[in-house]
């Protein structure tokens, strides 16, 4: 165990070099000169040689990704060019934000779909079935941004069953006013391609001898289903949702951006808008890590939940 | 091609594996109607493209928010009063405009304008699916629209199937030092959420435009594509009908491209029409932010964005009309994909 953890952690690095040096590549290179980003459209030379040196930009490119590396490494990404916040500092403020919007949706998400699932798997082939799998189908090809705004307008902005946007100060407060609507929303467009998913895991499992086993014995269809079918297809969901985690906070960002939520989904986009180069920067490096760590958790968890299987 | 030529026909060709996925595929009623959406779909493409229809879509041809012929009534009290939109041609000097210093360019300007405007322009009051702020066509919009959405959806998911594949087929046919650097790059772009790529490259291209996007998702969604033409590739690389093509002498280009690929054909067809799915649904959300298809253009995303703003007016076509035609190219699409995946994968039968 300790060995295989410590294989993944050393296989880590490689790729987070990949990740470093590919983000690099993106922002000195793709993107034209920084310092003109920075400096903006009024500018003279003077004032660009100075952001040049004041960011090293005029040191051989070694140097230049060294210091990158560096940044990296000590969390420091420096000001925002926006608002001149420290960038650890920003994300500081704002992942409560996104968490109080997210962790509420995943794990009432995760709930659902997986009663659906397992529901779904009970009656399977009947029409009930193919019927809600149809209906799936037409959720799915439905824009994102289209729940979205339908929903804001119907449901708060026509009928005020929910403000319109806002984000207060209170957990509580936000919790029980603002983040109802978004996580409605945020439910509706994932309940189709979860459940579909979390179904097919639980279709993997209902055909195995221990579900026979339980039938023999005479336990009720409900109690095989829920629980000792359940039981077993948690855990690749179990690591479905682990290893999700990361892009949890990025997924909502169309949610906090139409309902005003100061989370780092909203964050990002503004960033991009404003050609914040650090804040950007700052976010794909650490997410990506987050992703790798939450990964090996998820497989971790999944040899814990399953001891049959071997990790190699 | 020498048994067709047997004089008593005893033995027959038997069919190949394209012709038995059609005879699967024709017997799939819900796979033949989706076919037909998706090619009419394309047809109206095509048109739009070669400019056969839909070519004066930036024309105003009705008063602004024009309802739809079919819904007068009902959008009566939502739609407020409609007024056309102010022209130029209105303004008067008064006296004011004696101390306005563009005094003289405004009426020179105002000159010039006139010829074209003097043409008697009547507006619609109705349209078949109604008219957006500017009183142009919602239908012609859509139409429109679909064929940037569409080709860029395309295009895009060429893009990365082309380079999905190929890196696929180098890496699971070559193996060593070429498959570890093809899987590095897999691991570094799979590490980062896909939508953060997309944003950050968006961030860092100062060209916005279609280009722009189907190099930003080409680049991005490579991954699923590789994965699964290396898997094939090593799965192929020990089969016996390519052992044998290397025992008469063909190169490795030849195996590759010429024996493997068209047994994996059926792989990359399911794969490309499933990428295209997520190639139209990220570029209308891209269109939407702001960062892909420009506003000059028309695009399915750029059109949710001004429904948007249309919808606390009250003005729903445009939003409807745009969702309608999406979520019915893309459940077609799906749709198909599934089809296509059952009739050419022979395991399933």
């Amino acid at each position: 165990m300790t060995a295989y953890v410590a294989r993944r952690l050393w296989q880590m690095l490689p790729t987070m070099a990949g990740v470093i040096l590919l983000v690099f590549f993106l922002f000195n290179w793709v993107g034209g000169d920084p310092a003109y980003v920075l400096a903006g459209l009024m500018s003279n030379q003077e004032q660009i040689e100075s952001i040049r040196t004041a960011m090293g930009l005029n040191e051989p490119l070694y140097v230049q990704l060294w210091i990158f590396v560096k940044q990296v490494a000590t969390f420091d990404f420096g000001a925002s060019w926006t608002t001149g916040e420290p960038v650890a500092q920003l994300f500081a403020s704002r992942l409560p934000a996104s968490l109080t919007l997210m962790l509420p949706l995943l794990v009432i998400e995760t709930v659902v779909c997986l009663v659906l699932a397992v529901g779904l798997s009970w009656v399977r082939g009947s029409r009930m079935d193919r019927g809600v799998m149809v209906i799936f189908t037409l959720l799915m090809s439905v824009s994102i941004l289209v729940f979205i705004i339908l929903g804001q307008y119907l449901l708060a902005y026509r009928w005020g069953l929910f403000p319109v946007q806002g984000w207060g100060d209170g957990l509580w407060k936000n919790l029980s006013t603002y983040a109802p609507l978004p996580i409605l929303l945020g439910l509706l467009v994932g309940v189709a391609p979860h459940t579909r998913l979390f179904r097919t895991f639980v279709l993997d499992e209902v055909d195995q001898d221990y579900v026979r086993t339980a039938r023999a014995k005479g336990l009720s269809e409900a109690r095989v289903m829920f629980v000792h079918v359940l039981r077993n297809a948690l855990i690749p969901v179990i690591t479905f949702v682990i290893s999700n985690i990361p892009g949890l906070l990025l997924g909502a960002f169309l949610l906090e951006r139409f309902f005003g939520i100061p989370g780092i989904g909203r964050e990002i986009i503004l960033a991009v808008e404003r050609s914040d180069f650090p804040v950007i920067k700052a976010v794909t490096v650490y997410v990506a890590l987050a992703t790798m760590v939450f990964n090996l958790m998820g497989d971790l968890l999944y040899r814990l939940a399953d001891p049959r299987v071997q990790l190699r | 091609m020498v048994f067709s030529k047997h004089p008593d026909n005893s033995v027959q060709a038997s069919p190949g594996a394209w012709r038995l996925a059609w005879q699967r595929f024709s017997a799939d009623r819900v796979g033949l109607w989706s076919a037909c959406i998706v090619l009419w779909f394309l047809l109206l493409v095509a048109l739009t493209a070669t400019g056969l229809i839909a070519a004066e879509w930036e024309k105003e041809v009705a008063i602004g928010h024009a309802p739809p012929s079919w819904a007068t009534s009902a959008s009566s009290e939502g739609a407020g009063p409609t007024r056309p939109l102010p022209s130029v041609l209105d303004y008067t000097p008064s006296h004011a405009d004696v101390t306005d210093p563009i005094a003289k360019e405004w009426a020179q300007a105002q000159q010039a304008v006139k010829p074209a405007g003097e043409q008697p322009n009547v507006l619609a009051a109705h349209l078949p699916m109604g008219a957006d702020k500017w009183g142009r066509d919602v239908l012609s919009k859509t139409i429109k629209g679909a064929e940037t959405s569409v080709l860029v959806g395309l295009a895009a998911a060429l893009v990365a199937t082309v380079l999905g594949a190929v890196l696929g087929a180098v890496s699971g046919w070559f193996g060593g030092w070429v498959d570890d650097l093809s899987n590095w790059l897999y691991n570094v772009f799979h590490a980062i959420p896909g939508i953060l790529l997309i944003l950050a490259i968006a961030a860092v291209l100062d060209t916005k435009g279609s280009a722009a996007v189907v190099v930003i998702l080409g680049s991005t969604t490579w991954t699923g594509m590789y994965r699964l033409m290396r898997g094939e590739f090593m799965k192929h690389r020990e089969r016996e009908y390519v052992r044998a093509a290397d025992a008469i002498g063909a190169s490795n280009m030849r195996r590759m491209f010429v024996h493997i690929l068209p047994n994996v054909s059926h792989v990359i067809l399911v794969q490309y029409s499933l990428l295209t799915v997520a190639c139209i649904k990220a570029e209308v959300i891209l269109s939407y932010l702001g960062f892909g298809v420009p506003v000059d253009g028309v695009s399915w995303g750029t059109m949710l964005t001004e429904a948007q703003n249309d919808l606390l007016v009250g003005i729903w076509w445009q939003l409807l009309c745009a969702t309608l035609a999406m979520s019915l190219f893309v459940t077609a699409l799906s749709l198909l994909t599934d089809a296509l995946r059952d009739a050419l994968d022979p395991k399933v039968v």
